[in-house]
């Protein structure tokens, strides 16, 4: 039996996202899921019902259809109280929920026998996690809006221009925090032109700011900031003025500030203050990305922007919902990748396995039971707390196969050479002139076979022993010679002439099959490479 | 054309010889090095047919043997299919063998070739014939085994006979206690019998010593049998006299040591454990029980393949003997075209000895018209798998084995291989889950981001084909 996967229209105000878009919904049904979209549920997302339809979703007329008729609700805000009264048991919920700041909420929803995954509890350190983590997928959103929002508000423009009419020095963008939001607002910031720099307490993000092309503001203080899971934590007092100082100086030079600092179940930290804002040019924009946790600016009211002091100050808690096509295309395809982790055998049957690390940790509210917060992962130690091991210099490389470089040691050397010397001292000893003439050609020609071969690509391995072995049909000179050779008279006699003659005649056939047949096939592949 | 005339011809052909094995390193000269090879060839043969050493008597007998050779060799050219060039390769160096013992037979039974050597020369020349007899024989008995095991006439699987080493020994002593009646021997007639049974024996060396390499070896011993023809062409031309034979032999004999050097590398192997043959057979045995690896295998289908490889942006390929067994290499280029044009930047890494010869994958892939700048060797882009979205593996086992590298105590440990299972995904096409030719059980079948799509890899990549088509 099929489960049918229900989306409900968002009822929270201003809430423009939906949790499943029509492209998701075909990926659900593959996986053997029936989908049902409450009608007109990706309306402000732009999807219309018949999107929906045309993807093999049925429409809901109302709510209360949608929700009788799911087994398992796909939502992107935390549910109403209204929303809770229509969940039944055995139902299962997966949206954002934020369990530690709703306590009441997991009361009311463990009490209506349902199983409930929120999408904010995944343990994001599993790298198996990260295509379900949808806090990432919303958070550079946020950072993409925060700077189109500044940019929205802010007189001039982002990047330097010299013109007719005059030179526009570039705006200096100032970027607190350089989580995903942070990086994606760095990201962002930089493509329009403007100059960006970014500040963190985890000194190990310096890098990923560069390699966007922002310059790190490093704070002059020794302290380690990383906490657990990718987000920072409280630092000491000294840092904190360190901190403090720096801000000030920031907030004097650049025209945009954009915080993203965020630490876990406390408040945001209050990183801009109101001395901060007056000292700033008039016309500079604040976007403080931390708004619905406080905000990182003393003068943020959250969901409105305001004009203090000459500088507008942008507390918007939606910045997601802004960009609502984008935001409900990832959000749905990370609830995807969840459904596949909890389908694993595609039969449109879910499995709330709890001895999966992942789903574990999602889950915080199984069968009415709650089961959060999960029992802390048993990880290997973090790779980011060791030392990061020097990268091994590359091995030497030699031409063609890759030959180490490296000369043979002294010893070995000399062993051979000394061998070598024997071995000629010998030969030249006792055997006659003519052989040494030979025996000279034979050397020279091993070793000029062994420089000439040693560089051809492996690629052409096989061409090479066919046109080789083309070659080696030059024995038939050996037969060639034997064939009918002038002899002198007197010479012949007693010779077995035809046994002589066949014999080379033979031999003379069996090297021409593989003279011709080599080259005319090393000829064949040789055409058949192409660039 | 007088003699000195000839031995400039032959100058020539040598330096020809040269420059093709030379045009041979990479692909924009390859074609041209053909072309030296041939016209070196054609100066050879045409300077000792018009030389000082042919009478036109044999002008007629030449003029057959060649034709009849040369459509025999043309023929089998065309008609050839490049899943077959190790077959064909093997037999045409037992052809080479055989010419060197034909050669050197003819060459002993006529007074005349012999005549001017008197005293420590004559023994000299008799150790030539000898040893050309020798090693033309082992050439042309191991070629043909060699062929009947890859066309699959003989079974892949190595032959151990009880003491075969022992045996190996005792047919040395031999050889070399004949070798000594041959030499001491007053008249032809007197020297035929040692010369015949060291050729029996010889040949016998041969297919023993071939029987008792296993499927897997059979890159290093194609390459190692390449040598010997090189080899014996080599020992013809001290025993003859001539220049010419000996350069050229031993440029072939240097060449094909080379080669059999670099597969045995690319193995980590001992080029006389290989020799000494049977893979996987003595010393640890494969895979102590307790060590075989846990978990699941998790299936995939064609259509979640092509899906995967749709949103790919980086995909490697690599290609085993199970491609050439299946023929899927026109399948498989198909795909590849089809992914470039969509922007996915697809390239092939090539084990050194993935196949049955050497560059077996590259020919293959040449034939199918994949270019060959994405045709990358085992070292360039083995530190590119991390960056990599979806690993194909098709047909390809031990070379792609992590135990190689993981587990010390695995009997392919320290083989360089591909390390496919760093890619984000990796894609294993297979038959069944059999283990490969080194009877070693494959951890990477068990990883966590691995999906194995069974069934034969022709089948199975066409399905994939339609399903990106779709």
């Amino acid at each position: 039996m099929a489960q049918v996967i229900g989306v409900p229209r968002e009822t929270a105000a201003g809430e423009k996202r939906v949790a499943t878009v029509p492209e998701v919904v075909e990926k659900l049904v593959k996986l053997g899921f029936k989908v049902a979209v409450q009608s007109g549920a990706g309306e402000a997302a732009n999807f219309d019902d018949p999107s929906y339809q045309a993807a093999g979703a049925e429409i809901a007329s109302d709510a209360d259809a949608l929700w009788s008729a799911a087994d398992i609700v796909f939502k992107v805000r935390a549910p109403t109280p209204e929303e809770v009264g229509r969940m039944r048991e055995g139902q299962t919920l997966i949206s954002f929920l934020w369990p530690a700041q709703n306590p009441e909420l997991m009361q009311q929803l463990a009490a209506r026998k349902a199983t409930v995954l929120a999408i904010d509890a995944l343990p994001r350190m599993l790298s198996r996690a990260q295509k379900m983590d949808a806090l990432t997928s919303m958070a550079s959103i946020s950072g993409y809006r925060a700077v189109i929002e500044a940019a929205n508000a802010f007189g001039r423009f982002f990047n330097g221009q010299v013109t007719a009419a005059g030179k526009i020095p570039p705006a200096k963008v100032f970027i607190a925090g350089a989580g995903v939001a942070g990086l994606a607002a760095i990201g962002t910031a930089v493509g329009l032109g403007a100059i960006v720099r970014a500040n963190d307490t985890r000194a190990e993000v310096a890098d990923q700011v560069v390699s966007l092309g922002g310059e790190f503001v490093k704070v002059e203080y020794e302290e380690e900031g990383s906490g657990g899971g990718g987000y920072a934590r409280v630092m000491s007092e000294g840092f904190q003025q360190a901190q403090r100082e720096m801000y000030a100086k920031q907030a004097r030079e650049v025209d945009v500030i954009i915080t993203t600092a965020l630490i876990p179940g406390k408040p945001a930290p209050r990183l801009i203050t109101a001395d901060m804002v007056k000292s700033m040019k008039p016309g500079s924009v604040i976007v403080d990305m931390a708004a619905e946790q406080g905000g990182n600016c003393e003068l943020t009211e959250p969901g409105t922007a305001v004009v203090k002091h000459g500088v507008t100050i942008i507390g918007y808690t939606d910045l997601p919902s802004r960009l609502a096509k984008q935001a409900s295309t990832l959000y749905a395809t990370n609830l995807f990748r969840l459904t596949e982790e909890l389908c694993k055998k595609k039969d449109g049957v879910i499995d709330v396995n709890m001895d999966d690390d992942a789903i574990r940790g999602l889950t915080v509210i199984k069968e009415g039971s709650v089961t959060w917060p999960p029992p802390p992962l048993k990880l290997p130690a973090p790779p980011a707390a060791a030392a990061k091991p020097a990268a091994a210099p590359p091995a030497p490389k030699g031409h063609g196969h890759g030959a180490s470089a490296a000369p043979m040691p002294a010893r070995a050397t000399a062993i051979v050479f000394l061998v070598g010397a024997l071995a000629f001292w010998f030969v030249g000893a006792y055997a006659p002139a003519s052989f040494l003439n030979h025996f000279t050609v034979f050397v020279l020609a091993c070793f000029v076979g062994y420089m000439v071969v040693w560089n051809v690509t492996p690629a052409l391995h096989t061409p090479l022993m066919s046109v080789t072995n083309a070659i080696s049909s030059i024995i038939a000179i050996g037969a060639l010679i034997q064939i009918a050779p002038p002899l002198a008279a007197g010479a012949g006699a007693g010779r077995p002439e035809a046994w002589i003659q066949w014999l080379a005649v033979v031999a003379i056939g069996l090297t021409a099959i593989n003279m011709f047949g080599g080259f005319a096939v090393t000829r064949r592949m040789l055409h058949m490479f192409r660039k | 054309m007088s003699a000195t005339l000839a031995t400039a011809s032959y100058i020539g052909a040598t330096i020809l010889f040269i420059l093709s094995l030379g045009g041979l390193s990479n692909p924009e000269t390859s074609r041209r090095g053909n072309l030296y090879g041939i016209i070196g060839m054609a100066i050879a043969v045409l300077a000792t047919v018009f030389g000082p050493r042919v009478t036109p008597a044999g002008y007629a007998w030449i003029i057959a043997a060649m034709v009849i050779g040369g459509s025999i060799g043309l023929y089998a050219a065309r008609i050839v299919k490049m899943t077959q060039m190790p077959e064909l390769v093997a037999l045409m160096h037992s052809l080479v063998g055989l010419a060197a013992v034909l050669v050197g037979f003819a060459n002993y039974i006529d007074p005349a070739a012999s005549a001017e050597f008197q005293g420590a020369e004559k023994t000299i020349h008799e150790v030539e014939i000898y040893l050309g007899i020798l090693i033309g024989a082992v050439t042309f008995s191991g070629s043909v085994i060699a062929f009947g095991k890859l066309s699959a006439r003989i079974s892949g699987k190595p032959m151990l006979l009880p003491g075969r080493h022992w045996l190996n020994l005792a047919g040395l002593v031999v050889v070399l206690w004949f070798g000594w009646r041959f030499i001491q021997a007053h008249s032809i007639p007197e020297g035929m019998l040692p010369l015949a049974v060291m050729t029996v024996i010889a040949l016998l060396f041969g297919i023993h010593m071939v029987m008792a390499i296993g499927g897997a070896d059979m890159p290093v011993v194609v390459s190692m049998l390449n040598s010997y023809s090189g080899w014996a062409a080599a020992a013809t031309g001290f025993m003859l006299s001539n220049d010419l034979l000996i350069v050229t032999g031993a440029l072939v004999g240097s060449s094909g040591a080379i080669l059999s050097y670099i597969m045995c590398r690319a193995m980590n192997r001992r080029f006389l454990a290989v020799i000494a043959g049977g893979f996987g057979t003595e010393g640890g045995k494969p895979a102590a029980p307790g060590a075989a690896p846990a978990g699941d295998v998790s299936p995939i289908g064609a259509a979640e393949t092509a899906e995967l490889l749709r949103e790919a942006k980086n995909v490697i390929i690599v290609p085993g003997y199970g491609m050439a067994v299946a023929q899927a290499q026109h399948t498989v280029y198909e795909i590849t075209k089809l992914l470039r044009d969509k922007g996915v930047n697809v390239r092939f890494g090539i084990h050194p000895v993935a196949g049955r010869m050497p560059g077996h994958m590259n020919v293959l892939l040449a034939e199918a018209k994949v270019p060959y700048d994405i045709v990358l060797e085992m070292d360039e882009l083995n530190e590119d798998f991390p960056g990599t979205d979806v690993s194909m593996v098709i047909g390809a086992n031990d070379i792609v084995n992590p135990s190689a590298q993981e587990d010390p105590a695995s009997p392919i440990a320290g083989m360089p291989v591909l390390q496919v299972w760093k890619a984000k995904t990796s894609i294993v096409m297979k038959r069944s889950m059999a283990s490969g030719y080194a009877g070693v059980d494959n951890p990477l079948f068990y990883k966590e981001n691995n999906r194995m799509l069974f069934g034969d890899a022709k089948k199975m990549l066409d399905e994939v084909l339609a399903a990106l088509k779709a």
